[in-house]
């Protein structure tokens, strides 16, 4: 509480430290800590964007000249699927999640992200799924399809050999951390804050990466449901995109495409709010239009959900669709101007100061409009028609990614390189890399728009002389080198700076947000104490902040208990509701990860039973994890806190792990409202849809799994009634006997498919079937076990009326099971009723 | 560099291909416009002296960025684009003529080459596709194996072949004359080499090569 008194900074940090503190050696692997864990997604970003760089660089060799034989075309089509691929899944995606991982608790004035042994899972995830993606090339079986896969030449009627799969798990294993990162950023940005800053009082950044998080969530569920559902038809032969067993190819595409135009927005929001953020600390003023600015992040978030067509005016749909996802692509261009705009009207009335970040903005915004402006070009179909798929796209789509995203995050990184390292970068080097990086880039990719107005396709290996190709080819490929120069000075001067660079100063930028207001480099506790906040920027309106809070002058600065603690707050209001009391350092999460890439790996070998195998030992572990949760020793088993502070989150109903729950569970609707999509889909518009005669499955064994699990929910109801009553007797039992329940509904799909004439080899209408029971199937079994799991916590004490709050997150599964539930079967015994099908 | 090229898009050879010229070279002087003024601007209002403004004019200047460049500019542009640029699609799409009517030609794609079938004459040819000067071709299109991509760059836009399903497009030349077509959906290793040229005849000559490749 502020009346504490003040006490030593090193003292403090030492008690701190204890708590709070990163082990070394191997037992680093266990750290689960924000800073730490950002830090690890940049640098591994880091690596894997050099090695997609020197993907480019083959290509450009090869392109350099017509008839160039210095790659062969099995080569070139695997390097450039590696390219796109490792660009945008293990560089793009994953380097502003991990800026936002290491940022958003600091500037919202927290101690860490809300679940931070997801943060660790999420990176193994992505280091694992990255390498056995990276390797495949070294083992000349890397994936050649193009990153966009599009069957059927990624089936295995056409792609025989192993790329495809590799593709297909190591993407939707990296795409694990993405959605998990995505999940732990939404709620962290929601429930927290400090003490009293409201929604719209948070850092502009945040309204970013809330939206880029949503998004994700949102966003990649389409792709990895496409996955599986490929992946399936290459490994079992379930025929959802074969199109003469009923399948359609053009399902992929919506698929993917569903995921692939988020994905844009994706990687350009957070770097916009890199832009936002900056540019106000070096104009010296608020930004301009914040209500604006978020208004216009959230309808480009939201318009982006409904472009994915433009990317295939080229396979034939109606024109009237065509017009609509033309018009709703340029659309786009009002919510972004309204950004650009409110950052010139920033300048305009601030005292802007001239730094090395902010060249990289000024080339970012020549960049970026460029690109911005021959994408309204692309939304316009006729346009379209002449230039998809040539070198005029490719041009495009590099202004608008690397624009969009790479300049702007190496802004942010020359911002925050002192808050990284405690150290200042050299101005000299700095400079002679934005030239050479700017210059290169345009040389490149302003000739390449010609090369495909000439007409040169995307994705050729190589090209006869004289088609006007020559030299422009050979432009871009100087071009190339020039901007890998730049890049390798930029490495220079980031490597050199954590040796030779200046000490930094506190707050070197003179900047508003909070994450300044820690020591540099910061320590994994960040703050010793939390500063109750009340408006946008806080440096700027108490510059003494990083004093005060690092000697204890603020809240939450009693460590004794042992436990690692940051404000739960109102999502609105920022009103502390709770203390959340965070898990410590684990090997839980490594052990997880180990284990999903012992799955993965097993599918690529095609060693099935040692998959599922695999399988089982991550669901025991995942389960152990969950164990230490609550009023378990390992996490709050005293509940005790300080005279007049508010109730830990486990002794209340409204933990983050309800929020938690919430958002997996909207991701997984996603997931689940794609594949409903996909069985309309083909429905209606797959040429050679099969319909059996008679019904192939007994819908009366589905009705009374349903009416089971409508009896378990309301059974699970009243338990939690009687919970915020505060009765808990016979509460195991009750547990027990839902979960029962749970297992008798499971058992009854399960008795369906058996019991059925499915033939999900043969038609794809079978196919559809079967996995949309078996997903309610893997849902029921994943609802009773952790039912039952609760049953034996009650027994154990770690819950009860006391600490009720897991119940409450597991009732989220329950009704989320009975929508879906319904939801199938009306869409598969219902809905095909009234197509005359009985 | 001269626009001349036997694929390129600004020299087109036909009334479809060049619908498409014209836009891009009426939306490239527009873009460029609206490039160098928010890159200028951008540049003037960060090296222009401070002022100090009063809260409400510094409102006024505010309202006036935002919604006059982030809302109507774009807006504006927007709207623009799509007045002309709808109804030159439109032009392009295969809808009945009147008067003669299109020249009817199937082609099916295959890794890595082109069967092309004329229905009316019974023809069949492999990579080599002929039309007459002047009438409008309808390019039937579909795919014995993967997905690829038709495209003639001077005779008209692009259309995907699938398997399982048929697209038009329309293509027209003016005059007699040989250009060259080239798959343009990834395809496979050889899908660099999968190109074919058209062969543009007068009417006579038309009618002439009909009768050589009749069986």
């Amino acid at each position: 509480m502020t009346d504490k008194p003040c006490t030593d900074p090193q003292q403090l940090h030492d008690e701190f430290n204890d708590v709070w503190g990163n082990p070394r050696g191997w037992r680093a692997l266990t750290i689960v800590n924000h800073t730490t864990i950002g830090l690890r997604f940049l640098i591994t970003g880091s690596a894997f964007f050099a090695f997609g760089i020197l993907l480019a660089m083959l290509m450009r060799i090869q392109l350099a000249f017509p008839g160039h034989t210095f790659l062969d075309a099995d080569t070139y089509n695997q390097v450039f699927t590696m390219h796109g691929t490792v660009m945008m899944f293990l560089f793009a995606v994953p380097m502003m999640e991990g800026l936002a991982v290491y940022l958003i608790p600091k500037m919202l004035g927290a101690r860490d992200l809300v679940f931070p042994r997801l943060s660790a899972l999420g990176y193994y995830c992505y280091l694992f799924g990255g390498l056995i993606l990276v390797s495949s090339l070294f083992l000349g079986i890397a994936p050649d399809a193009g990153w966009f896969m599009y069957t059927p030449l990624s089936s295995a009627t056409y792609s025989p050999g192993p790329g495809s799969d590799i593709w297909l798990i190591g993407v939707t294993f990296v795409e694990i951390s993405a959605v998990s990162a995505g999940i732990e950023l939404v709620v962290s940005i929601l429930r927290t804050r400090a003490r009293g800053m409201a929604l719209n009082q948070m850092p502009i950044y945040a309204w970013y990466i809330l939206t880029m998080a949503m998004m994700i969530v949102i966003g990649f569920p389409p792709l990895i449901l496409g996955s599986i559902l490929l992946e399936l038809e290459r490994a079992v032969g379930m025929p959802f995109f074969d199109v003469t067993r009923g399948g359609d190819p053009i399902l992929w595409q919506h698929l993917f495409w569903l995921f692939g135009h988020p994905e844009v927005y994706i990687i350009f929001l957070p770097a916009a709010g890199i832009v936002s953020t900056l540019l106000p600390v070096f104009s010296r003023r608020p930004l301009v239009g914040y209500s604006w600015v978020v208004l216009g992040v959230l309808v480009t978030g939201f318009l982006s959900f409904g472009l994915w067509v433009h990317h295939m005016f080229t396979i034939g749909i109606p024109h009237l669709a065509q017009a609509f996802f033309s018009a709703a692509s340029m659309l786009v261009a009002i919510p972004t101007g309204v950004q650009v705009f409110a950052w010139i009207a920033t300048l305009w009335l601030g005292r802007p100061v001239f730094h090395v970040p902010m060249l990289w903005l000024v080339g970012f915004l020549f960049i970026f409009v460029c690109g911005g402006l021959t994408g309204v070009m692309l939304a316009l179909v006729p346009f379209d028609w002449q230039v998809h798929d040539t070198h005029f796209v490719v041009a495009h789509f590099h202004y608008v990614l690397i624009g969009g995203m790479f300049f702007p995050l190496m802004a942010g990184l020359y911002y925050w390189l002192p808050h990284f390292s405690g150290r200042m970068p050299s101005v000299t080097l700095g400079w002679w890399g934005f030239w050479l990086v700017f210059i290169g880039f345009n040389l490149t990719f302003l000739v390449m728009h010609w090369t495909g107005l000439m007409g040169m396709p995307r994705r050729v290996y190589t090209y006869e002389a004289g088609l006007g190709w020559d030299v422009p080819n050979l432009i871009s490929s100087i071009g190339s080198f020039v901007m890998a120069i730049g890049l390798g000075t930029v490495l220079l001067d980031i490597v050199l700076h954590y040796r030779f660079g200046k000490a930094a100063r506190e707050n070197p930028w003179n900047a508003d947000t909070l994450e300044w207001a820690t020591s540099l480099p910061p320590n994994p506790y960040n703050f010793v104490s939390l500063a109750d906040v009340h408006d946008r920027h806080p440096l700027w309106n108490d510059p003494d902040l990083p004093r005060s809070m690092a000697h204890g002058e603020h809240a939450l600065t009693v460590i004794d208990h042992g436990r690692r603690e940051t404000w739960g707050v109102d999502p609105l209001t920022g009103k502390a509701r709770e203390i959340i009391h965070l898990p410590g350092n684990s090997w839980l999460p490594f052990i997880s990860s180990v284990l999903i890439a012992g799955v993965c790996l097993s599918l690529l070998f095609g060693m099935y039973t040692l998959a599922a195998v695999f399988a089982v030992a991550t669901l025991i572990v995942l389960f152990r994890w969950s164990w230490e949760n609550g009023a378990h020793p390992a996490a709050a088993p005293d509940a005790k806190t300080q005279p007049g502070e508010p109730p830990l989150h486990s002794r209340t109903f409204d933990g983050p792990g309800l929020w938690g729950m919430g958002v997996t569970l909207l991701s997984n609707g996603a997931l689940y409202l794609s594949l409903l999509f996909g069985w309309f889909y083909l429905w209606t518009v797959s040429p050679n849809w099969q319909v059996p005669d008679g019904p192939v499955f007994d819908a009366s064994l589905l009705l009374a799994s349903g009416a089971v699990l409508v009896v378990a929910v309301l059974w699970q109801r009243q338990v939690k009634r009687r919970l915020r009553q505060g009765l808990d007797d016979g509460l195991a039992l009750r547990f027990a006997g839902i979960a029962l329940l749970g297992l008798l509904q499971t058992g009854l799909i399960l008795w369906c498919l058996l019991a059925s004439d499915l033939q999900p080899t043969v038609t794809a209408h079978d196919a559809v079937i079967t996995f949309m029971l078996t997903y309610n199937l893997v849902h029921g079994a994943l609802v009773a076990i952790s039912c039952g799991l609760q049953a034996l916590r009650v027994r154990f004490g770690y819950v009860n009326a006391a600490s009720p709050y897991e119940p409450l997150v597991i009732e989220q599964l329950w009704y989320y099971n009975l929508g879906v539930y319904w939801t199938t079967y009306i869409a598969l015994v219902l809905f095909p009723m009234t197509w005359g099908v009985s | 560099m001269g626009c001349e090229g036997p694929q390129s898009i600004v020299d087109p050879a036909g009334p479809i291909a060049r619908e498409v010229t014209v836009l891009w070279w009426a939306m490239l002087a527009f873009s460029s416009v609206v490039l160098f003024v928010v890159t200028a601007l951008w540049i003037y209002a960060m090296n222009r002296a401070p002022r100090e403004y009063a809260a409400d004019q510094e409102k006024r200047i505010h309202r006036r960025w935002i919604v006059g460049g982030g809302i109507v500019l774009p807006g504006v542009s927007v709207a623009l684009l799509l007045w002309f640029g709808i109804p030159a699609g439109h032009r392009m799409l295969p809808l009945p003529v009147e008067g003669q009517q299109p020249l009817r030609v199937e082609v099916i794609g295959h890794q890595w080459w082109w069967e092309v079938r004329y229905p009316e004459s019974g023809v069949t040819t492999a990579n080599e596709l002929h039309i007459p000067a002047g009438r409008p071709i309808d390019v039937e299109v579909s795919s014995a194996d993967v997905v690829h991509s038709f495209w003639v760059p001077r005779l008209g836009g692009k259309v995907d072949m699938f398997p399982g399903m048929t697209n038009v497009v329309r293509l027209q030349a003016d005059e007699p004359g040989r250009h060259r077509g080239q798959c343009a959906e990834f395809c496979g290793t050889e899908h660099a080499h999968m190109v074919f040229y058209v062969t543009v005849h007068d009417d006579a000559g038309f009618a002439a090569w009909q009768e050589s490749m009749q069986p």
